[in-house]
């Protein structure tokens, strides 16, 4: 093993020498998990709706109450008052105006004679988040309106109620277990194989291959040194991500649990990147598979969609993708207060994934030039 | 042209003990159906300096790569140190230390971190790894400068660290590949005479590739010339040297030689042999240098041709090396 903690020793002493690598691996991703968490978390708020109201009876003014009651308290639009449906309909499609609520002529006489009274939601279907929220605050807005003003002693209609298991989980909360996997991810593509392809450009790589160090030997500890720096770089997201959510961990097995899945993790994506770059010889082409490699394991994984909305074929790679395990193993230490029952097919999963990737790398590795 | 390399020569090293350290038999390496060294065979004796002398591509780099276990070989035999690299590639590992083309010292890393790395790499046991460092640095003169990032250093020191490295495990046979290329002619110098002190101290034999014919002639006792792949002479250098027709070479520029200059120069009494080479240069071998000169000075005044530049000197590896392969080593 002195031959394998050489090499990693080698690796591991310019890691540590270089300030500057060390904060672009680990707190790029950091950045991202601020930046994703904020963007995708929050709800919409500030837009403008157009309002035509073409009936100006009692009915329509109590339509227009409670939008200004939503734009007062949770203020996901501003109603701003149109005189004709046409100007409003163009500054829906202008950007002018997030949407357009039109109150027809005769809705309120409509309303008091219960002959199906309609109000119309123009939405800008092009963004489909807005316009999804304008439909539900429509809805809940048209909801509240039919409710009768006595409610019924018995309740003739079929009523669910949810019980959340854990408190709310922001968004932010929701994409930490992504960020650690994608900051463990960043750190391994500086390591490993892509740190032999490197020497190799260079021939420094002739200078291990003329002593007596092992084919296996050789990859076990360049995988070593690029295993300990992305694990140095799931620590410290992992820490400063939890502070940043507030969440925190008292159990030391959940705490043991989170360290075995960061160790795993690493330990996975670098034997990967190792067995993916085996047979390797040109420096180009790391930087030109990773950049995509990210997108292409990241986002099947659950990190921020869930796997359950995906058509079927992505569905598959999803299965075989070592983000997805990572992703959901962290996803049930941090934020579902699981124990090792909820994580052990993750861990399988990565244990096998390493052990499978390390022995393909073995067997494609050519000691010699 | 016949080549020097006589039977004898071949079984038995200039140098050494009973046994070769490095023995080469019908060695080839083929490359999809090129044909990169094409069966050689030399030996190499126990405390012997041993030069591959050629030009770029000749196939010198390939062939210490072959001895070094870094390809493998097509056909033939290597035996370094006692081990059939074929068969054995660790235990010749172990016996040979090597400073390949390339820089190969970590230049992110101090001077004595990457001697430490290779000592560990090459199993140099914990207690004995800083006395041999701090006697290797001293060797190479680069005590003063063990903490410094191999970044910091310049061409000539880099090389030294490299020669260090290399010896970090006291291997018995040392191979060179190319080691001044690169550097200036002051470091140059220093680097040989590291290597011959080295060498003298740990009585090593040295294998060394070159296309510097200054540095086969300095430092090795014995030279292999290749070419194309093939060895085309081995020999001491001073014998290679005789071996060459004509004990003077002229080195003369005409302006405006006439079409049969080289007959006419060939006609002077004492010339062996003549080479018309580019821009009205002639090269001309004699047995006798100063009459030859003075007669081919009356021949050009004579045929009112104009003499621009001219240089007399000795035979050198230059003028073997044009001998045995029909060309200068820069063509």
């Amino acid at each position: 093993m002195t031959r394998v903690f050489a090499i990693a020793e080698r690796e591991l002493l310019k890691f540590f020498r270089s300030p500057a690598l060390m904060i672009t691996s680990m707190l790029l991703p950091l950045a991202q998990l601020l930046i994703l968490g904020n963007a995708f978390g929050g709800r919409v708020q500030h837009t403008t709706l157009a309002v035509v109201d073409q009936d100006h009876g009692p009915q329509a003014l109590r339509v227009i109450e409670m939008l200004r009651a939503v734009h007062v308290n949770a203020n996901t639009f501003n109603p701003v008052m149109y005189d004709d449906q046409q100007t409003a309909v163009e500054d829906v499609r202008n950007g002018r105006v997030q949407g357009a609520l039109v109150i027809p002529a005769n809705f309120s006489r409509k309303v008091y004679a219960q002959t199906r009274p309609h109000i119309g939601l123009i939405v800008d279907n092009t963004d489909g988040f807005i316009s999804s929220t304008y439909e539900g605050e429509m809805q809940a807005l048209a909801d509240a309106l039919n409710a009768p003003d006595i409610e019924q002693r018995m309740a003739q209609k079929i009523a669910v109620s949810t019980v959340e298991l854990y408190p709310y989980i922001e968004y932010m909360k929701y994409l930490l277990p992504g960020s650690i996997t994608l900051a463990i991810f960043v750190s391994v593509m500086i390591g490993g194989g892509i740190v032999y392809i490197d020497d190799k450009a260079r021939g420094i790589h002739e200078g291990y291959l003329v002593t007596p160090i092992t084919g296996p030997e050789l990859i076990l500890g360049l995988n070593l040194a690029g295993a300990v720096k992305a694990m140095a770089s799931g620590l410290v997201i992992t820490t400063i991500g939890m502070l940043l959510s507030g969440i925190v961990i008292f159990n030391p097995f959940r705490i043991f649990w989170l360290l075995l899945l960061i160790v795993l993790t690493a330990s996975a994506f670098i034997c990967m990147t190792s067995f993916m770059m085996a047979r390797v010889d040109d420096p180009m082409i790391p930087r030109a598979i990773f950049g995509v490699l990210n997108t292409l394991l990241f986002f099947p994984s659950g990190a921020i969609y869930p796997v359950g909305a995906f058509p079927t074929w992505l569905r598959v790679v999803a299965a075989v993708d070592p983000f997805t395990y990572a992703v959901h193993g962290f996803r049930a230490m941090l934020l579902k207060e699981a124990g090792f029952a909820a994580i052990w097919p993750d861990v399988t999963f990565l244990a096998v994934f390493t052990i499978l990737t390390w022995t393909g790398t073995a067997l494609l590795f050519k000691r010699t030039l | 042209m016949s080549a020097v390399i006589s039977g004898p020569m071949l079984a038995e090293p200039v140098k050494g003990g009973h046994k070769p350290a490095i023995k080469v038999e019908k060695i080839v390496k083929q490359f999809r159906g090129f044909t990169a060294v094409d069966d050689i065979s030399f030996q190499v004796g126990e405390g012997e300096v041993f030069g591959l002398l050629g030009p770029n591509g000749a196939g010198k780099s390939t062939l210490i790569r072959m001895m070094t276990t870094l390809i493998p070989i097509t056909s033939g035999r290597a035996v370094v140190g006692g081990f059939d690299v074929s068969v054995d590639p660790d235990g010749a590992r172990r016996a040979i230390g090597v400073i390949p083309q390339a820089m190969t010292s970590d230049l992110d890393l101090s001077v004595y971190e990457n001697l430490s790395i290779f000592a560990k790499l090459y199993g140099v046991p914990r207690s004995k790894r800083k006395p041999i460092i701090d006697e290797l640095l001293e060797s190479v003169d680069l005590s003063k400068w063990r903490d410094a990032e191999v970044k910091k250093l310049s061409g000539g020191m880099r090389r030294r660290v490299e020669i260090a490295r290399g010896l970090v495990h006291s291997p018995s046979i040392f191979f060179l590949d190319e080691p001044t290329t690169g550097l200036d002619p002051v470091s140059r110098v220093a680097v040989w005479e590291m290597i011959v002190k080295i060498k003298e101290q740990r009585n090593l034999a040295v294998l060394i590739t070159t296309h510097y014919m200054d540095e086969a002639d300095r430092l090795c006792d014995r030279i292999a010339i290749v070419d194309h792949g093939k060895l085309v002479a081995l020999e001491k250098p001073a014998v290679l040297k005789q071996s060459v027709p004509g004990s003077t070479v002229i080195e003369v520029q005409f302006i405006a030689p006439p079409q049969d200059w080289v007959q006419e120069l060939e006609r002077i009494p004492g010339v062996r042999s003549v080479q018309n080479e580019a821009a009205g240069m002639f090269r001309l071998l004699t047995d006798e240098g100063s009459k030859t000169t003075t007669a081919m000075v009356d021949l050009a005044n004579r045929k009112n041709v104009e003499v621009k530049t001219l240089s007399v000197q000795n035979t050198t590896l230059d003028d073997v090396f044009v001998h045995y392969t029909g060309r200068a080593l820069h063509d």
